[in-house]
């Protein structure tokens, strides 16, 4: 860990003010990767503005009819608050799937949108890696992937984004808000993220100077006919294998509108259109399934360990639109797979 | 032994309550003054030379006060000797900071001490190391061919051969084979390994260290930094886990106290999680297994050959392949093993060594032999079972393995099990029921301890051995109040300090019946004082007495066959002008045994697998344990449920993953390192089979530490076969495995 400056925001311009005038800070909220990043060597910022203290930890309804949820509401707040768990409960089974209860407290709404991939070489310094230093090469090809990407890959980086919350949020089309030196602007949750591409080093479109202050739910929930199923390699407290958000409208069988997000596959949550489209409209049965999930595992391309994630895909999406068709989301306490 | 009633009664740690109130301070809690702060920086490659250390950034930053490398470091002893430790493998151990050789990626290469943790840290991030690479060889399977026996070995080698184990195998009428793997697996206690050394003077140090050994950590450093080794004190009063790790000094200690001697100042040095990765490990190994029965279960031909890793310094082996002929009737015999040399650390004890990757391999094969002969896998045990050690031609001391099966099968419900696999499901689930085979060595080492009497009728009990976790505190108070007749709240117990009576380390299961031996001879000593000052009274109602005779119980010394004949204890001491009885004693094992010492226990486990996605869960475990005499059934039940859960994690999660390429392992805290959670764990009933051993030793005790964990692992393996159909070789089984074709 760095020596750094240790700074206060005291309103939202402050925090823009300083975050702008200083492109080697950081901003840390409940500081739960930050933290971890910096110990290891991997983040070094030259100044912490801590922004916990801002007025950003309120949810409250939208004149539209949905939600806003402050930056620094915690995960924790942000599962079991009563509009969540009665019209977004997808949203709060996908939070409960993360972490451990005392990483949900301390984390933060907006922390968890820019948590940092959990590849084994971005962590170690020792070894090469673009996201970490761009141009150093991508251990994770040709090394140990089996936690890694199988959609949108590049060959300079097939990191996952690690965040559960946020398939939820992809699922829900959120919008994400962030305040700059040029104003607020609303971001759609599908433009948030980014591929690798070439520029790994970068996670979001998030620019240098701007804060998150909310996250803007559509007031439409799927709280009836949603699931999140989380598939990793223990029972609770681990990074996913694969996960699977689903929202569904369903009217007599019919499904008239799908949402279908997936999680531990890409450097961003991972939505298909397509496959969404092929959903609406029809019967929810498995041989729509079948289809809605070979659409969006066409691409797929495994790297070695990580192969067996496609079929586990396949598996999962149709497990999971069978969970949220039938109406039986999986629960996360009880870790069998219903 | 009279019975006063406190041992084999369920009681609480006597420090239970300091631990969770954290009172109870560990290496990295002691604040001395003027104490200075130590990081250490890891080498990044596996091979090769250290060409430079560039120092000068990293000294600039202010509060930094010096950095020791192998260019600038106190003299360190030269010859071998002075490294090896109590528990040292045959070889050269490493020697932290002594030149510019690498040996493993991740070896200690500098120490930055700071007036702060935090300078030290961020200055040890600037320290630059230019390395001279050489060409690693760490791949453990690609190297397999190249296993040898370890010449150095000291220990009788578990190679061995009867009868004609090949053509038996050709004449058999059930055959199996197959290959078994376990990866490398780290301890992780929960306490990071830190030594705080606290400076007195230039020839006198104490050290609060994580250790299993005081007193090995003691000799450890004094001999490498060449000092007398009774102006070293160690001390290490709690453990927060070791599992084995702490067994060897690891280099934490040698470098706080160098730096401590250098600087003259308090120094404490803690390692990080992904430091404690380049600590020991579990060796990866693999074994090749061809069992041959005759038709109706019989084993007429049992081969297995395994092969372990170890670093190119060091031989560490540990036995993997002599248990089956402590188990199983055959006459037709071949068992060997060999070690690949890498260019890795070297492996250290890790939860029943060798035991635990042994039974592994070898109960899934039974299993495997079970299927084949269409018996069922605890019929086939029990066709086989041995009443004789066969590798010593000698019977045990005592073996109620037959009772382990008898009662954790019933409460298991093992009849229930329908024989066929996937022919037992649960909604969605594949419901699996599987069973194996534990075995321990029922060790005993030299060892002694202290018993102190004063007139108020307190009594100090003190070893300097350790207490690692399993309720050592706990059982010397229970021990030492039955003896001499005082109340548990009377008994101060004393240990994790090197200047207390010598002790080996804590491992091997052997403390309660190297230490408990001791005690006991210790409190014999002070009866049989009290005796006779009790004796010495006018009219004595004990005259005559003799020790065995006379029971020590609520302060009293009586008569056994006539409770109304007593002498008080203070009385005596008074009549005897005796303030303080303090009486020193050793035990050693029975070297002329004409017996062999094992621990047994008969797993059973279930398993529910979700058919489609492979994701499995370990609804129920039973572990009936026959280990001889249980002094307190409810610590012992904690170390069989704590190893059955790190059986769980070593059939389904822990691994540690080398990258090849760069020599090093990658997988380095605990969010990539998995352990099971709670979510993990389930049911887990734990059965103390009564088994009297008279033989063994004064208390009839065989340690309760490490059998908890042997045989777990096969038992899941074996449930996921019978859910699944599919025998997954291979540890740690995950979802990718179940969904191969
Ligand atoms: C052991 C472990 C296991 C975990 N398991 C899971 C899991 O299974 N699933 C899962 O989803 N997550 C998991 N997490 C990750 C956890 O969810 C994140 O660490 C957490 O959400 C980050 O939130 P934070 O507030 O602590 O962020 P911080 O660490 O404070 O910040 C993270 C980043 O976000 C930036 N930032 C924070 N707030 C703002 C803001 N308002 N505007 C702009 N930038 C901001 C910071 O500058 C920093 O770069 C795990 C973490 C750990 C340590
Ligand atoms: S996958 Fe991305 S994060 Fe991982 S090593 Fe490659 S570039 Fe770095």
């Amino acid at each position: 860990m760095n020596n750094f400056e240790y700074t206060r925001a005291s309103d939202v311009a402050d925090a823009v003010r300083r975050i702008a005038s200083d492109p080697a800070a950081k901003f840390v909220a409940g500081g739960t990767n930050l933290i971890d990043l910096m110990k290891e060597n991997v983040a070094r910022p030259s100044r912490l503005i801590d922004i916990t203290h801002l007025p950003l930890d309120q949810i409250d309804e939208t004149q539209d009819g949905g939600l806003r949820i402050g930056a620094l509401v915690p995960n924790s707040d942000l599962a079991q608050h009563p509009q969540i768990e009665a019209r977004y409960p997808l949203l709060g089974s996908a939070i409960l799937a993360g972490a451990s209860p005392q990483l949900r407290n301390m984390a933060s709404t907006g922390g968890n949108l820019l948590q940092r991939t959990r590849c084994l070489y971005f962590y170690d310094t020792t070894t090469p890696c673009n996201k970490r230093e761009p141009g150093s090469g991508c251990s994770a090809i040709g090394g140990i992937n089996r936690m890694h990407a199988i959609l949108g890959t590049s060959e300079h980086c097939i990191a996952t984004h690690p965040s559960d919350m946020c398939v939820a949020l992809a699922a829900l089309e959120a919008r994400v808000l962030a305040t700059g030196r040029s104003g607020e602007r609303s971001i759609a949750f599908a433009e948030f993220h980014r591929l690798p591409g070439d520029t790994p080093q970068l996670d979001s479109n998030l620019r240098a100077d701007e804060i998150i202050t909310a996250i803007e739910l559509p007031p439409e929930g799927f709280a009836k006919n949603y699931t999140y199923l989380k598939i990793r390699d223990r029972l609770s407290y681990a990074f996913a294998l694969v996960s699977i958000a689903v929202g569904l409208d369903i009217e007599g069988g019919t499904i008239k509108e799908a949402r279908l997000a997936l999680g531990g596959v890409a450097h961003k949550p991972w939505r298909n259109r397509e496959a969404e489209a092929r959903l609406e409209g029809a019967p929810a049965t498995r041989e729509n399934f079948v289809r809605a999930a070979e659409t969006v595992l066409r691409e797929a391309r495994g790297f070695g360990h990580n192969d067996f994630k496609i079929e586990l895909a396949r598996r999962g999406i149709l497990r999971a639109l069978a969970q949220a068709a039938r109406g039986t989301p999986q629960s996360q306490a009880d870790k069998r797979i219903r | 032994m009279p019975a006063a009633g406190y041992l084999g009664k369920p009681t609480s740690r006597v420090d239970g309550r300091a631990k969770v109130t954290g009172t109870a301070k560990y290496a990295a809690e002691y604040d001395v003054p003027g104490l200075a702060h130590g990081f250490v920086v890891s080498s990044a490659i596996a091979k090769g030379r250290i060409t430079t250390i560039h120092t000068a950034d990293a000294l600039a930053v202010a509060g930094v006060l010096d950095i020791f490398t192998h260019e600038h470091r106190p003299k360190l002893a030269s010859s071998d000797e002075a490294y090896k430790d109590e528990v040292a493998p045959p070889g050269s151990p490493l020697r932290p900071l002594y030149d510019d050789r690498i040996l493993f990626s991740g070896q200690p290469v500098a120490l930055v001490v700071a007036e702060e943790f935090e300078i030290a840290r961020f200055a040890a991030s600037l320290v630059r190391v230019e390395y001279e690479h050489e060409a690693h060889v760490t791949d453990f399977e690609a190297q397999r061919e190249r296993a040898t026996v370890s010449k150095q070995d000291e220990d009788p080698t578990p190679s061995t051969a009867r009868g004609n184990p090949a053509e038996a195998f050709e004449r058999a009428a059930v055959r199996v084979n197959g290959q078994y793997r376990m990866p490398v697996e780290h301890h992780n206690p929960m306490e990071p390994f830190a030594a705080t050394a606290v400076w007195e003077d230039d020839d006198r140090i104490t050290v609060f260290d994580k250790t299993q050994g005081a007193q090995n950590s003691r000799n450890y450093v004094a001999d490498v930094l060449e000092m007398p080794r009774d102006r070293v004190r160690v001390l290490s009063p709690y453990v927060g886990g070791a599992f084995g790790a702490g067994l060897r000094p690891q280099y934490q200690l040698l470098l706080a106290v160098l730096a401590a001697r250098a600087l003259k100042r308090s120094v404490r040095v803690t390692l990080t999680r992904q430091q404690m990765f380049t600590l020991g490990y579990r060796s990866a190994n693999i074994h090749e297994l061809a069992l041959g029965a005759d038709s109706d279960g019989s084993l007429v031909s049992f081969r297995h050959h395994a092969v372990g890793m170890t670093s190119r310094f060091e031989d560490f082996q540990r036995d993997f392949v002599h248990w089956s002929s402590l188990l199983y009737r055959c006459e037709n015999v071949e068992l060997g093993q060999s070690l690949v040399k890498l260019d890795q650390n070297t492996p250290c004890d890790m939860r029943a060594p060798g035991g635990a990757e042994g039974a592994y391999a070898i109960e899934c094969a039974m299993d495997e032999l079970a299927y084949a002969a269409k018996l069922d896998p605890l019929e086939l045990r029990l066709i086989n079972y041995s009443d004789k050690d066969q590798i010593e031609d000698r019977p045990y001391s005592s073996k109620q393995l037959r009772e382990c099966y008898r009662q954790g099968a019933e409460k298991f419900g093992w009849s229930d099990r329908n024989p066929q696999p996937r022919s037992m499901r649960d909604g969605n689930e594949l419901v699996g029921w599987g069973m194996a085979t534990g075995i321990w060595e029922a060790m005993q080492v030299p060892a002694s301890a202290k018993a102190v009497l004063t007139a108020n009728g307190n009594v100090e009990i003190a070893s300097a051995t350790a207490d690692i976790g399993p309720g050592t505190y706990t059982w010397m108070t229970q021990l030492a109040a039955e003896m001499l007749g005082v109340p548990l709240e009377n008994v101060t117990a004393k240990l994790g300090d090197s200047t207390l009576p010598d002790a080996p380390v804590e491992g091997g299961s052997f403390t309660t019946s190297s230490v408990g031996s001791a005690i006991h001879a210790a409190c014999r000593a002070v009866q049989r004082e009290l005796l006779g000052l009790a004796q010495k009274m006018a009219g004595s109602p004990l005259a005559g007495a003799k020790l065995d005779d006379v029971v020590f119980a609520e302060g009293k010394i009586r008569y056994k066959q006539d409770e109304s004949r007593e002498v008080s204890v203070a009385d005596a001491m008074r009549a005897g002008k005796a303030e303080r009885i303090e009486k020193a004693a050793s035990a050693a094992p029975n070297g002329d045994s004409k017996y062999s010492h094992y621990t047994h226990s008969a797993v059973f486990a279930e398993v529910k697998i979700d058919e489609q996605l492979g994701v499995i869960r370990v609804t129920r475990m039973v572990n009936a344990v026959a280990a001889g005499r249980i002094l307190n059934p409810k610590t012992a039940a904690s170390q069989i449920l704590g190893a059955v859960v790190g059986g769980i994690g070593m059939a389904l999660h822990e691994e540690t993953v080398t990258d090849q390429r760069f020599g090093r392992f990658v997988t380095r805290n605990l969010a990539d390192y998995h352990v099971p959670v709670n979510a993990d764990v389930h049911a887990i009933d734990v059965i103390f089979v009564e088994e009297k051993d008279e033989e063994i030793n004064p208390l009839g005790v065989k340690g309760v530490g490490e059998i908890g964990i042997v045989g777990t692992a096969a038992a899941i393996a074996n449930a996921v076969y019978h859910a699944t159909g599919k025998r997954v070789r291979d540890l740690p089984i995950t979802l990718d495995k179940l969904m191969r074709d």
